[in-house]
């Protein structure tokens, strides 16, 4: 199927949503992946200097699914309930892709050769940068954990990288699928009922409101980003269209149109203009739409903790009022109630490194896509220009 | 008389000059003179196309001159020469002329042609058939000929005499030099180019031998000769129109240099010219396209002069009963106006009168008649219904930049804007109301002609083309208008993505906006309200290149596929002459056979009606066949016309397009500049 080895070069072209701190104890990357039918199979690179480690360099077969398993039982550790958990990549999606290029399969006999053989070519770039940015977002699912002091040293994700054969994890069953659907379900509501509780902490309700803000703005943005890509997209597509029928206009007409052609290139440019942009300031929002919701994932742990605290305070007191199992009412508002600090404490170191982080990483894109922007638009203005000047001068 | 007076104005030079010339010689200076000092006042114009100068003058000129000035110094001719040469020198010119006052008077004169040309040809050309009989002016003209074609001594003497004779005369005959001379200055490099142009003769009516030999036989040879030239005149045409100016360089050289040993030169000269007259006149039925022709080359010149803009669309009256009227300015240096700068108001469906006239009258002569745009009912409506709403804002202005181009594309053509209805359009201040044109809206039209066209193609499905170029251009101008139909859907999704991309990027510019508004880092909040303006603009700049896409991209596919549909039913008219000539063969076959049979049957009395009748289908067969010679000619000619017009427009629309694009382009790296720092400043 298709296998892409990432040259570095192109590896710095690529977009990275989070900003790591590069830690040299522990590098890993996803040099290869490999797609088989619904499938992909990722290669994971590991460097380590770590003595948790048996070996310092090695590399691990892995699956869409194991990184979901690993995301999992991230989530359901308690100890790291106060922190931001990663999101977990998205389901790598081929789909589009693949059944355009069905299509065009189909449609073969119908157009001309060059049209065949430029929406095979575009396709196959559509399809690559697909790959690319499922393979891409894996890794940062890994980066984040390994850059993370709690996650690097998590059991789990030391197996996940270290065991060299298929994880096989095991699927989900409908009933687990269900208990997940389940447990959201009743998460939501319990948002609902604990958003009464009232916030201690200034800064965590600031957050909160922030947070709730943000996402859904986040959240619209992206859905515009996207649309607008898409649209983008179609607008190259025309160019496409438009260069090949001009094409064909020239070859049927050697007279007049034969210097028209020129205009066909623009197309490939704004092609790349349209998936550039995806790929920065789409992703960009659509990786904190993720981040955001595991931000508030946090914040509703805490918030959960809160009430948990207030409920054992209050039963607590009743147990003061009838005199009887205090020890136990105690020990239990106690216990959460360390829960609770703990939880702010570290969801408030969190919630700050979190901030920094989207602020660096929003800066580096759009940087990054500005420059993208004005590279192709110089681009396409020198080709622009060119075409004038051939069209001049004959 | 436009048309006439614009077509006219080549055959005139050399009418005259052939005049010049053999004046010169003869007695009959005087009326050289008269002639070219007559010209001379129209001149200063002449730095235009000469067919200005004609413009008006003809009629004067002309029809004075003849009568005055040959008619005196034909007398004097007449009476100094009447030598036996001059006898046969009108032989040489009668039968020729013969043929010519023929065509003629052939249903070709009907073309404009006439007023100027039969009248000049009456003067000149057409008398000298008459001239045996006795007409006084012919004498003038004849004896030219004689003097070149027989002895140039004999010219002498007699030019000698007249001078000696009178000295009216030799004042005249001193001022055309000057005159003449002097002419050619004004329309820039005199005698110079003249020379050169003819040099260029020489090598144009290549498909004849040498102009000048041809001629000269000719005039030498008599009779013989001219008919080919009358055949072959109509590919000749154009060397015919530079001819003429050659003759005033002749003339010129001649007058100026007046010496005997010119002489020879003369004799040489002297062919050329008379004999561009000649087929000139025999080709006066074909003078159309000669005219176009020459005014192809001229075209860049006339495009200049005549300036066109539709503006100021206006709603006329309330409810259904409303329309749009349009400003049609027009600003022009030519003559055939009355002013220099004119604005009338038209509404749609004069505009659509105006093709619908055209058409008519030019269609069957296979001119490519600019299609108006269509008729839109359902746009129509929304402007008389709605009230300031973008889109029918928008469809008016589609509108008016439609007809402006149409108007354009109508006055650019050299025969339609010699046509009077056109003048009227563009000059008069009140049209009487297109009536009619309900149901002729461009589409309709368009139908009905495609619905002929298969009729026609059915009917004729057994027309083997026997011209490889038709064959080839008939299939090309189909593929093409195929081609320019998929491009045409192409830009159009194109430009509704582009608008839809528009759309999108406000609303992403919106919601990066409010995200900003909610980050709390308050660089961060900068650097994306800055995005959102930043998408605003980028917004602003896809809104514009849409509408850049759809008037210079998209109109102009729509226009030439029109326009394309136009070339084929210019094909089919070719076609449709060609049906006519084959029918009308096929009934002279019929008759002959009756003939045969009743020559067999021995029926002598219905033998003459069976032969009467042959004699008028032999007319109609030789006059369908020139018909359908002409079409083609006229077509062929239209349709080059057409490709380079087409290959030129393109060229124009497509960088204009491109550099909107690249305009755009430029707009975005500046925006997209000044948002870099704003990003970097995010810390």
């Amino acid at each position: 199927m298709t296998s892409i080895s990432e040259d570095s070069d192109k590896e710095k072209v690529r977009s990275v949503s989070v900003d790591l701190n590069n830690d040299a104890s522990l590098v890993i990357d996803i040099p290869d992946a490999l797609c088989e039918r619904d499938k992909v199979k990722f290669t994971i690179h590991i460097k380590t200097t770590l003595s948790s480690f048996q070996k310092s360099e090695f590399s691990v077969p892995r699956q869409h699914e194991d990184f979901i398993w690993l995301h999992d039982t991230i989530v359901e550790t308690e100890e790291y309930a106060g922190l931001i958990i990663p999101p977990a990549p998205p389901k790598p999606d081929f789909e589009g892709p693949r059944e355009k290029m069905h299509k065009l399969g189909e449609g073969e006999s119908s157009m001309t050769k060059e049209e065949y053989a430029k929406m095979k070519q575009e396709l196959e770039a559509e399809y690559l940068a697909v790959f690319k940015k499922t393979v891409q977002v894996h890794e940062v699912f890994l980066q984040r954990l390994s850059s993370h002091p709690m996650f690097r040293k998590d059991r789990n994700f030391q197996i996940f990288l270290e065991y060299d054969q298929d994880l096989t994890v095991r699927r989900k069953n409908a009933k687990e699928m269900f208990g997940g659907f389940f447990k959201n379900m009743v998460k939501s509501a319990d948002e609902v009922l604990i958003s009464g509780v009232k916030e201690v902490d200034e800064f965590f309700e600031q957050e909160k409101i922030f947070l709730l803000d943000y996402s859904s703005k986040i959240k619209d943005a992206t859905a515009k980003a996207e649309k607008m890509t898409r649209s983008h997209k179609n607008v190259a597509d025309d160019y496409n269209h438009i260069s090949g029928a001009m094409n064909s206009i020239a070859a049927d007409n050697n007279t007049a149109f034969k210097k028209t052609i020129s205009v066909c290139v623009l197309q490939k440019l704004e092609d790349r203009v349209a998936s550039d942009q995806e790929l920065k300031l789409t992703e960009l929002l659509r990786y904190y739409t993720r981040d955001i919701q595991a931000a508030k994932d946090l914040l509703y742990r805490r918030a959960r903790a809160l009430a948990d605290y207030e409920n054992s305070n209050k039963t607590l007191d009743k147990a003061r009022l009838k005199g009887k199992d205090i020890a136990q009412a105690e020990e239990n508002q106690k216990q959460c109630l360390r829960k609770f600090d703990k939880l702010s404490e570290s969801g408030k170191k969190e919630l700050t490194s979190f901030k920094a982080r989207r602020v660096v990483a929003f800066r580096k894109n759009l940087i990054e896509m500005t420059e993208l922007e004005i590279k192709h638009a110089k681009n396409s203005m020198s080709l622009l220009q060119g075409s004038i000047e051939i069209l001049n001068s004959n | 008389m436009a048309a006439s007076s614009e077509r006219s104005p080549p055959p005139f030079p050399d009418l005259e000059e052939p005049e010049l010339l053999e004046d010169s010689d003869e007695g009959a200076d005087a009326f050289t003179g008269t002639s070219i000092s007559e010209m001379d006042s129209p001149s200063p114009d002449t730095s235009r196309p000469p067919k200005d100068i004609f413009n008006e003058p003809p009629e004067d000129i002309f029809s004075d001159p003849l009568s005055n000035i040959n008619s005196e110094p034909q007398k004097k001719v007449d009476a100094k020469i009447s030598s036996p040469s001059s006898d046969e020198a009108v032989d040489l010119f009668s039968e020729p002329l013969d043929d010519d006052s023929e065509v003629m008077s052939s249903p070709e004169v009907q073309n404009p042609m006439p007023d100027l040309l039969s009248e000049p040809k009456s003067g000149v050309l057409g008398e000298p058939p008459v001239q045996k009989n006795a007409a006084r002016q012919q004498d003038v003209f004849e004896e030219p000929p004689k003097g070149s074609s027989k002895s140039s001594s004999v010219k002498k003497a007699a030019s000698a005499e007249m001078l000696g004779d009178d000295d009216e005369e030799e004042d005249l005959f001193k001022e055309p030099p000057k005159v003449v001379t002097r002419k050619p200055q004004p329309s820039g490099p005199p005698v110079d180019v003249f020379t050169e142009v003819k040099s260029d003769v020489k090598v144009k009516p290549q498909v004849k031998d040498d102009p000048t030999d041809l001629f000269s036989e000719e005039a030498l040879t008599a009779p013989a000769p001219k008919p080919s030239a009358n055949s072959s005149s109509s590919s000749r045409t154009n060397g015919v129109h530079s001819e003429e100016q050659d003759l005033f360089s002749e003339a010129t050289v001649e007058l100026s240099l007046d010496s005997p040993r010119n002489d020879r030169k003369k004799d040489a000269v002297k062919p050329s010219v008379s004999a561009p007259a000649a087929p000139e006149a025999s080709s006066s039925s074909k003078a159309p396209s000669k005219t176009l022709e020459e005014l192809e080359e001229e075209e860049s010149e006339d495009k200049f002069d005549l300036n066109i803009s539709v503006t100021n669309p206006e709603k006329v009256g309330d409810g259904m009963n409303a329309y749009m009227a349009y400003k049609v300015s027009t600003q022009t240096s030519l003559t055939m106006f009355r002013s220099k700068t004119f604005t009338v108001r038209r509404r749609f469906s004069d505009f659509l009168g105006l093709f619908e006239k055209l058409s008519e009258k030019h269609s069957q002569n296979g001119y490519i008649i600019p299609p108006p745009p269509e008729k839109s009912i359902l746009g129509m409506t929304k402007v008389k219904v709605g009230k300031e709403d973008p889109s029918s804002a928008e469809f008016v202005e589609r509108r008016r930049a439609a007809l402006e181009r149409y108007l354009q594309r109508v006055v650019c053509h050299p025969s339609l804007l010699q046509d009077p209805d056109v003048r009227e359009f563009l000059e008069k201040e009140e049209l009487p109301r297109a009536v009619s044109t309900q149901a002729l809206s461009g589409a309709g039209f368009l139908k009905m002609l495609n619905k002929a066209t298969d009729a026609v193609s059915k009917m004729t499905i057994k027309m083997n083309e026997q011209d490889v170029w038709f064959d080839e251009k008939i299939q090309d101008v189909e593929n093409e208008e195929q081609h320019l139909r998929k491009l045409h859907v192409m830009v159009e999704s194109l430009v509704n993505h582009r608008k839809e991309l528009s759309g999108n990027t406000a609303v992403f510019a919106k919601s990066v906006a409010m995200l900003g508004s909610s980050e709390d880092n308050t660089a961060l909040s900068r650097a994306l309200s800055q995005l959102a303006e930043v998408e605003d603009r980028i917004e602003q700049l896809h809104q514009e290149q849409a509408s850049n896409d759809f008037f210079t991209f998209s109109e102009l596919l729509a226009d030439y596929i029109r326009l394309l549909g136009a070339v084929r039913g210019c094909f089919d008219q070719r076609m449709k002459a060609w049906q006519r000539w084959q029918d009308a063969e096929n009934m002279l076959q019929k008759k002959r056979e009756t003939e045969a049979k009743l020559l067999w049957a021995n029926k002598p009395d219905k033998l003459q009606q069976a032969k009467d009748e042959i004699a008028e289908w032999e007319a109609k067969v030789t006059q369908y066949e020139r018909d359908f010679e002409r079409i083609s000619a006229t077509v062929r000619k239209e349709v080059i016309r057409f490709d380079k017009e087409k290959a030129r427009d393109f060229k124009r629309q497509i960088i204009k397009y491109l550099e909107s694009v690249l305009h755009s382009q430029q707009q975005m790296i500046k925006y997209w500049e000044a948002f870099l720092p704003e990003a970097k400043a995010i810390a």
